[in-house]
């Protein structure tokens, strides 16, 4: 890789990047010998031969990609066209809070400071692939809400691919830091346009003050060629509240990283997540809970329905230091096989070293309630509906916690495509 | 209109019911009574299609129609009810939205186009009005949360909406209270007609003092053993059934 040649080594983050590049030159891609990648293979992935600096601007017509948004609501829009940025899609602003660019964080001088605190403080520094985007990243959302701000709508950050390259590697990288007692809501998406290959490698900071809360909602449907790979990092001091929603619906391959760190009392960290896949589609759920303090909650919620051939994995990590006494910590995870072929590795990885705790987890591989589909039939609901039906109630208690109606409404939408019904009414 | 011949079925390889006879016709009512065990809820599960019981012989015929191989969503198209002993929780889908999805279902499968919005909701106030149901309960999810009685209360509110030519209710008046049992009987006895069929699927002879059956059955060990009027069922609420157990054993 030509690294010098496409960096500007004058760039004031320059010596994290060349420190990043020599960790992943040393470690390389994970292998499935690795614990954590048993059972995600990036053999197939690592063998295509991947663009990493896209060399032309495309543009888009906003009527072509609407439907990707939330457009039943007025939001902030950060939207990036083969990892650059496009103004045009966008609606940024610099009215009480920052909602805008990280290639503009990481260059002016009025952003020195939050870059200086914030910018790889909390994502990993040894594990392989977000130093790769560490390295390499060069755009992204930056989103910067002061003590006692909330934007005024929420926040979309959008990223298309057009399929000029044949393959196409994004690295997009975002910084999300959500000042004492400020909010905010954002959406996530990754969109491939085309049939061509393309990979995202991302990686998400975000540091939530005392009292702050932060809604982060994940939406991955993508197309059978784009695989994602995110790796989300969450810092959280005392009292703040930050959630985030996973629906894994598509793409080829799809591996979540998200890890919390409760640095500080009385926190409440949630992961939930709804994945429905079909086909051959692989989503690999990695969750980590670190907590470091006394007093503090988790809960973790994940629905999974596999059909087809597809396959998922759902990881859940939790470690309570020895001094984090009172912590209460649960996790879930529930899944309904509906083809012979479909499967499931489900594993919780308590780490428990305090003994004043409350800590659950449960995990359910199952099929559909024969006695539930046989009272849905017995209303004069034929088969296929009343399955769809079944399936959507054992999701629902995951979308109950979604705050934003038109997004609940768009979800329950895609629920309803991928199951391939119409019920004659919008779930 | 409902017409059982020499029934037989078994759920995992044990024989549940061993040869039912039993007609009904329009403008009927019909209890079947017997201890635990006995074979109702079996009956009227397997009326109503459930693929879990299997039919080993016999048949189940709607005006005149032979049953076999239908399935329970096309039993419901032709008129076929069941009243469920434990209704299913439904988290996400109001009691509304439940309604149109299995009144649409039912109007498609006759080649009609959705009820209209506007006569859609006519039919859910007068029949919530007959059974005495709250407005808010509607935009409830189905089931979640509901008490006994509301759970019996939302089915006889279901078959009200759905108007069926044989209503099977099982257990109807199990874990209801006095006052829910006669909003339910009195619910019952207004859809009642002579173009229509009920089956009353019960242990005690409580529920026939408001909903009054023209034939009473007793099934015990998969067969009927004994019919008769009325009068039959306060004869077992007297006796019990272990009198009936040794008359059959005679």
């Amino acid at each position: 890789m030509a690294f010098e040649n496409n960096v500007d080594v004058e760039h004031p983050v320059h010596d994290v990047r060349m420190a990043a590049i020599k960790n992943f030159e040393e470690k390389g891609f994970p292998s499935k010998k690795e614990e954590a990648w048993k059972y995600t293979s990036l053999n197939n992935i690592q063998k295509i031969d991947f663009s990493i600096f896209p060399k032309q601007e495309n543009s888009l017509e906003y009527k072509d990609v609407k439907r990707y948004f939330i457009h039943e609501i007025d939001t902030y829009k950060i939207v990036f066209v083969d990892g650059i940025y496009s103004s045009y899609l966008s609606e940024t602003t610099h009215d009480g809070v920052d909602i805008c660019l990280m290639s503009a964080a990481l260059t002016k001088p009025m952003y020195k400071q939050v870059i200086d605190v914030y910018f790889n403080k909390i994502a990993s520094k040894d594990e392989s692939l977000t130093t790769l985007n560490t390295a390499f990243s060069r755009e992204g959302a930056y989103i910067y809400i002061p003590k006692n701000k909330m934007p005024k709508k929420p926040i979309e950050i959008l990223h298309f691919s057009t399929g000029n390259e044949a393959s196409l590697l994004l690295q997009p990288r975002n910084l999300i830091v959500v000042e004492e007692n400020a909010e905010v809501q954002i959406i996530e998406r990754h969109q491939s346009l085309t049939s061509n290959e393309v990979l995202t490698n991302a990686v998400t900071e975000i540091f939530a003050a005392k009292s702050a809360i932060v809604d982060l909602y994940k939406i991955q449907n993508d197309v059978a060629t784009a695989s994602l790979i995110d790796n989300t990092y969450v810092d959280q001091k005392d009292k703040s509240l930050v959630k985030i929603h996973t629906f894994s619906f598509g793409g080829k391959l799809t591996r979540n990283n998200l890890n919390f760190y409760q640095n500080g009392e009385y926190i409440d960290s949630t992961m939930k997540g709804v994945t429905i896949l079909g086909e051959k589609q692989h989503v690999d759920h990695h969750t980590l809970v670190h907590h470091i303090q006394p007093n503090c909650e988790s809960h973790q919620d994940y629905k999974g329905i596999y059909g087809d051939s597809s396959t998922g994995v759902f990881n859940g990590k939790i470690i309570v230091d020895k001094i984090a006494q009172k912590t209460n910590a649960f996790q879930k995870n529930n899944n309904i096989l509906i083809s012979d072929k479909a499967s499931i590795n489900s594993k919780p990885q308590l780490e428990i070293f305090a003994d004043d705790v409350k800590c659950s987890h449960g995990c359910t591989i199952g099929q559909l309630d024969k006695d539930a589909l046989f009272y849905l039939q017995s209303r004069g609901i034929p088969e296929k509906e009343a399955r769809a039906l079944l399936m959507y109630a054992f999701a629902n208690n995951v979308l109950s916690s979604v705050r934003i109606p038109e997004l609940k409404a768009r979800i329950n939408k895609l629920i309803a495509k991928k199951l391939g019904v119409n019920l004659g009414f919008d779930l | 209109m409902l017409k059982i011949k020499d029934l037989h079925a078994n759920v995992e390889g044990k024989e549940i019911l061993r040869g039912i006879n039993l007609e009904v016709k329009a403008g009927e009512v019909h209890a079947i009574m017997g201890p635990n065990g006995s074979g109702k809820s079996t009956l009227a599960s397997v009326i109503a299609g459930n693929d879990n019981f299997e039919v080993t012989q016999g048949s189940v015929e709607l005006e005149g129609e032979d049953l076999e191989d239908v399935s329970p969503e096309e039993r419901a198209h032709k008129g076929v009810f069941l009243s469920f002993q434990y209704p299913v929780e439904i988290p996400g889908v109001s009691v509304t939205n439940f309604m149109k999805t299995a009144i649409n279902e039912s109007r498609k499968a006759k080649g009609l186009e959705d009820m209209p919005a506007k006569d859609m909701l006519k039919l859910i106030r007068e029949k919530s009005e007959l059974l005495e149901i709250d407005r808010k309960f509607l935009s409830r999810s189905l089931n979640e949360g509901f008490s006994g009685g509301e759970k019996k209360r939302n089915e006889i509110f279901q078959m009200a909406m759905l108007e069926p030519k044989v209503a099977i209710l099982d257990e109807t008046d199990s874990g209801l209270d006095i006052d829910a049992l006669r909003i339910v009987a009195s619910g019952v006895n207004k859809l009642k007609s002579k173009d229509n069929a009920v089956i009353l699927i019960t242990h005690y002879q409580r529920l026939l003092e408001y909903i009054v059956p023209d034939f009473v059955h007793v099934l015990h060990n998969g067969k009927i053993v004994k019919s008769g009027g009325k009068e039959l069922a306060l004869e077992l609420e007297e006796k019990g059934y272990d009198w009936l157990k040794q008359e059959t054993a005679v």
